[in-house]
C-alpha cells in the first residue's frame, strides 16, 4: 500500500530546457490518478521518472514514504504497463507473467498460483501456453496487465495502455481496468492523452501542458471549474466555446458584449469580476456546447443572454446534434437535442445558460470563475 | 495472382530459373566430379561429368600426406575460423549493443572508424598489418591470424548487429528492468535471444571470411604446418604443373564445413522472431 509523493520534481534533458517543471503532487494510497495532456506535455516523462526509467534532475520522489530517487526500477516495488505491451516475444504467456516473480525468487508453487489467478481474472487462462505473436491486440494488453498484477506491486504505472486498441475494445478495457482497480485496491498512475479516459477512469486528474501542471482535481472539479482556457478546452468533447468580448457596466449591471452578443452576467458573479479588475476590459467568455440552448422555453428563461448566429453545419449523432455556428466571426458549437429543427445556412437565436458560463482574463487566460 | 500467369509464361520462367541454377551449381559439380577422377582422366579433351573411372585415391592421398599435413591444415582452419567466429560475435554483440542503446562521447567516431578500415582493399592493409604482427612476434601463430581476421569481421558484424538491436523495441528492455533485471541481465536474457537471427548472420559471415581467407593466411603463416586449408591447397600448384586431382579433392573438403555450418545456422536466419512482442 503506497502513497506517492513528488516534490519540486524537474526533468531537464539539456541545461536550459525543462521537460517537466516543478512538479508537486501527493498521490494517496489506492488512488487512481490520471496524468493527461497533449503529446509533449511531460506526462510520460513524469511517469517514467516514477518508474525509474528516467533520472530525476531535481526534486524528490517518495514511494510509500521512502525516497527512491536513486533506487533501481526493480527495487521500487512498482509494475508498469506499456503502450505497445512490451511482452517478451521469445517467452510463452505464462513465462511472460512469471518472469518478474522468477527473478525475485518466488517459489514455483506461489508463482503458479499467482499467474493462474491473474489469468483467471483477465480471462486469458486458455492462452498461457501461446507466444505473444499468436495473440490479438486486446489479448496482449490483458497479458501486459496480468504481468503487472502478478507482481502485486505497491503502485501500478500505466503508459497509454489503451491507445493501440481499436475504439470498441478501448471502451471495454477501460471498464475492465477500472474494475481491476476496485478489486486490487492499489495505487494506479495512468497516463493518457485521451480526455475521455481521464474523465471516466480517474479519481483525480492532473492536466499538464508544456511540462507544467495546469490543474489537479476530481473529474467534476476539472470539468466544472477549469483553472484556465487550456484546461477548459482540453477537457470535454466537443470542447468549450470561447468568445472574446468586452465587459461593460451599464446601470449597475455587468454585460459581456461582442458583435452579435450582449449577455447580462449573473449578479452573484459581480464581486468576483470587480475584484479581478476586468470591468471595462476585454475578457474571454467560456461556455460548454451543452449549455447553449435552442429550446423556446430556455430562450424565454434567459432573455438577457441570447445570441444570434449563422448556422454552418449540423451534425446529427443520433440522440443529439452538434450545431456549428458563426457568431460574427467567432465560432460557436451548440449541443442540442436531435429533434431540434435547426437547419444549416439559417440564422438562429440561442440562449446561453448564464449560470454555467466561465470568464477568463483575456491576457493570462486564467479563470476568474 | 498465380492464375493470371499463363502456362507458357510459367514454362519460360522455370526454364530461365533452371538455366541459372545449372550455371550456379555446375562448377561445384565439376569440382566434385574431378575430385573422383584419376589424374589421367582429367587431362582428356572429352567432357565427362560422371567419371569413367571412379576413384577415392585423391582423398586417400590428402589424408596420407607426410607429417599429416592436410589434417593439420584442417585443424588450423577449423580452430582459426571458429575462434574468429566466437570472438567476433561476442565482441561485436557487446559493441553494437553499446552503440545502439547508449549515448557516449565519441560514439560517431567509433562508428566511422569501423567503416574506415573497410574502405581499404586488403592488398593495402597487408603491409602495415604484416609489420604489426611481425613486431608483436605473432607470425605463424593463431593469435596473429585471428587478430587480422577480426579487423575485417568486426566492422561488418558491429554495423549489422547495431541495426539489428535498433529494431528491438526499447520498451522490452524497460519492461525487463522493471521486472527486475540489471543491464547485463537485460542484454543476456532479453536482447540476445531476440537477436539470434542477427547473431547467426554475423557468425556465419565471420566464419566464412575466416575460412575462405587466403591473402592474410599466406602472408602471416610461412611454415607449412601452420597453413590454413586455402593456403595448403596452393601447395598443389607447382611451377610447371598443377595437381588438379588433389586440389579438387581438397576443395571439396573445404566446402563441406561451410555447408554444415550453413545448415545449422540457417534456421536462425529466419527473421521475424521479434514479431508479437509489441504492436505492429
Amino acid at each position: 500500500m503506497a502513497r506517492v509523493q513528488l516534490k519540486h520534481v524537474y526533468k531537464r534533458y539539456t541545461a536550459d530546457v525543462a521537460t517537466v517543471k516543478d512538479f508537486n503532487l501527493d498521490i494517496a494510497d489506492r488512488e487512481f490518478l490520471v496524468l493527461v495532456g497533449p503529446s509533449g506535455c511531460g506526462k510520460s516523462t513524469t511517469l517514467r521518472m516514477i518508474a525509474g526509467l528516467e533520472e530525476i534532475t531535481e526534486g524528490e520522489l517518495l514511494i510509500g514514504d521512502r525516497l527512491v530517487n536513486d533506487v533501481h526500477p526493480k527495487d521500487r516495488d512498482i509494475a508498469m504497463v506499456f503502450q505497445n505491451y512490451a511482452l517478451y516475444p521469445h517467452m510463452s504467456i505464462y513465462e511472460n507473467m512469471a518472469f518478474g516473480l522468477k527473478l525475485r525468487k518466488v517459489s514455483k508453487a506461489e508463482i503458479d498460483k499467482r499467474v493462474r489467478d491473474a489469468a483467471k481474472i483477465l480471462d486469458i487462462e486458455h492462452l498461457l501456453d501461446r507466444k505473444p505473436k499468436a495473440l490479438s491486440g486486446g489479448q496482449r494488453q490483458r497479458v501486459a496487465l496480468g504481468r503487472a498484477i502478478v507482481r502485486e506491486p505497491q503502485v501500478f504505472l500505466m503508459d497509454e495502455p489503451l491507445s493501440n486498441l481499436d475504439a470498441k475494445l478501448r471502451v471495454q478495457m477501460r471498464a475492465e481496468i477500472a474494475k481491476l482497480h476496485q478489486r486490487l485496491q492499489t495505487t494506479v498512475i495512468y497516463v493518457t492523452h485521451d480526455q475521455t479516459e481521464a474523465m471516466t477512469m480517474g479519481d483525480r486528474i492532473v492536466v499538464m501542458k508544456d511540462g507544467l501542471i495546469q490543474q489537479v482535481g476530481t473529474p467534476q472539479e476539472i470539468y466544472n471549474h477549469p483553472n484556465n482556457v487550456f484546461v477548459a478546452s482540453f477537457i470535454g468533447s466537443p470542447s468549450m466555446n470561447f468568445l472574446r468580448g468586452n465587459l461593460v457596466e451599464e446601470g449597475g449591471a455587468l454585460f459581456f458584449r461582442a458583435e452579435g452578443a450582449n449577455v447580462r452576467l449573473p449578479e452573484g458573479r459581480y464581486a468576483a469580476l470587480r475584484e479581478a479588475g476586468v470591468v471595462g476590459k476585454e475578457v474571454i467568455l467560456g461556455i460548454r456546447p451543452e449549455n447553449v440552448h435552442d429550446e423556446p422555453m430556455v430562450l424565454d428563461t434567459f432573455p438577457d443572454s441570447t445570441v444570434q448566429a449563422d448556422v454552418e453545419v449540423v451534425e446529427l449523432l443520433g440522440a443529439e446534434s452538434y450545431v456549428y455556428l458563426n457568431l460574427a466571426g467567432q465560432s460557436l458549437v451548440a449541443r442540442v437535442a436531435a429533434r431540434s429543427e435547426i437547419k444549416p445556412l439559417t440564422k438562429v437565436s440561442l440562449a446561453l445558460d448564464i449560470n454555467k458560463i466561465h470568464v477568463f482574463h483575456a491576457d493570462t487566460e486564467q479563470a476568474i470563475f | 495472382m498465380i492464375n493470371r500467369i499463363s502456362w507458357t509464361e510459367r514454362v519460360l520462367v522455370h526454364a530461365v530459373l533452371i538455366l541459372f541454377a545449372v550455371i550456379a551449381v555446375f562448377p561445384f559439380l565439376w569440382l566434385l566430379s574431378t575430385s573422383f577422377k584419376p589424374a589421367a582422366e582429367i587431362f582428356t579433351s572429352e567432357i565427362h561429368l560422371v567419371p569413367e573411372t571412379f576413384t577415392w585415391e585423391n582423398y586417400q592421398y590428402l589424408f596420407a600426406m607426410k607429417d599429416n599435413l592436410f589434417l593439420k591444415w584442417i585443424w588450423n582452419s577449423v580452430f582459426v575460423a571458429l575462434l574468429t567466429t566466437v570472438l567476433a560475435v561476442f565482441l561485436s554483440a557487446t559493441t553494437a549493443y553499446a552503440l545502439s542503446r547508449f549515448n557516449f562521447p565519441g560514439k560517431r567516431g567509433v562508428m566511422y572508424s569501423f567503416l574506415l578500415t573497410q574502405m581499404f582493399p586488403a592488398a593495402i592493409l597487408i603491409v602495415p598489418l604484416y609489420n604489426l604482427i611481425k613486431n608483436l612476434g605473432l607470425l605463424n601463430s593463431y593469435t596473429g591470424l585471428i587478430l587480422a581476421y577480426m579487423t575485417t569481421a568486426l566492422p561488418f558484424c558491429v554495423w549489422m548487429l547495431k541495426s539489428y538491436f535498433d529494431s528491438i523495441p526499447v520498451e522490452l528492455e524497460e519492461a525487463a528492468k522493471v521486472d527486475g533485471l540489471n543491464t547485463w541481465g537485460t542484454f543476456y536474457r532479453i536482447v540476445l535471444p531476440l537477436a539470434l537471427p542477427g547473431l547467426a548472420v554475423t557468425g556465419f559471415f565471420a566464419f566464412i571470411t575466416a575460412w575462405n581467407e587466403f591473402l592474410f593466411a599466406l602472408t602471416f603463416m610461412s611454415e607449412q604446418s601452420a597453413y590454413t586449408l586455402p593456403v595448403g591447397l596452393r601447395t598443389f600448384v607447382f611451377q610447371f604443373r598443377t595437381d588438379w586431382h588433389y586440389m579438387s579433392a581438397g576443395a571439396v573438403l573445404i566446402t563441406i564445413p561451410v555447408l554444415l555450418f550453413f545448415a545449422v545456422a540457417q534456421r536462425w536466419l529466419v527473421s521475424g522472431l521479434t514479431a508479437g512482442g509489441s504492436k505492429g
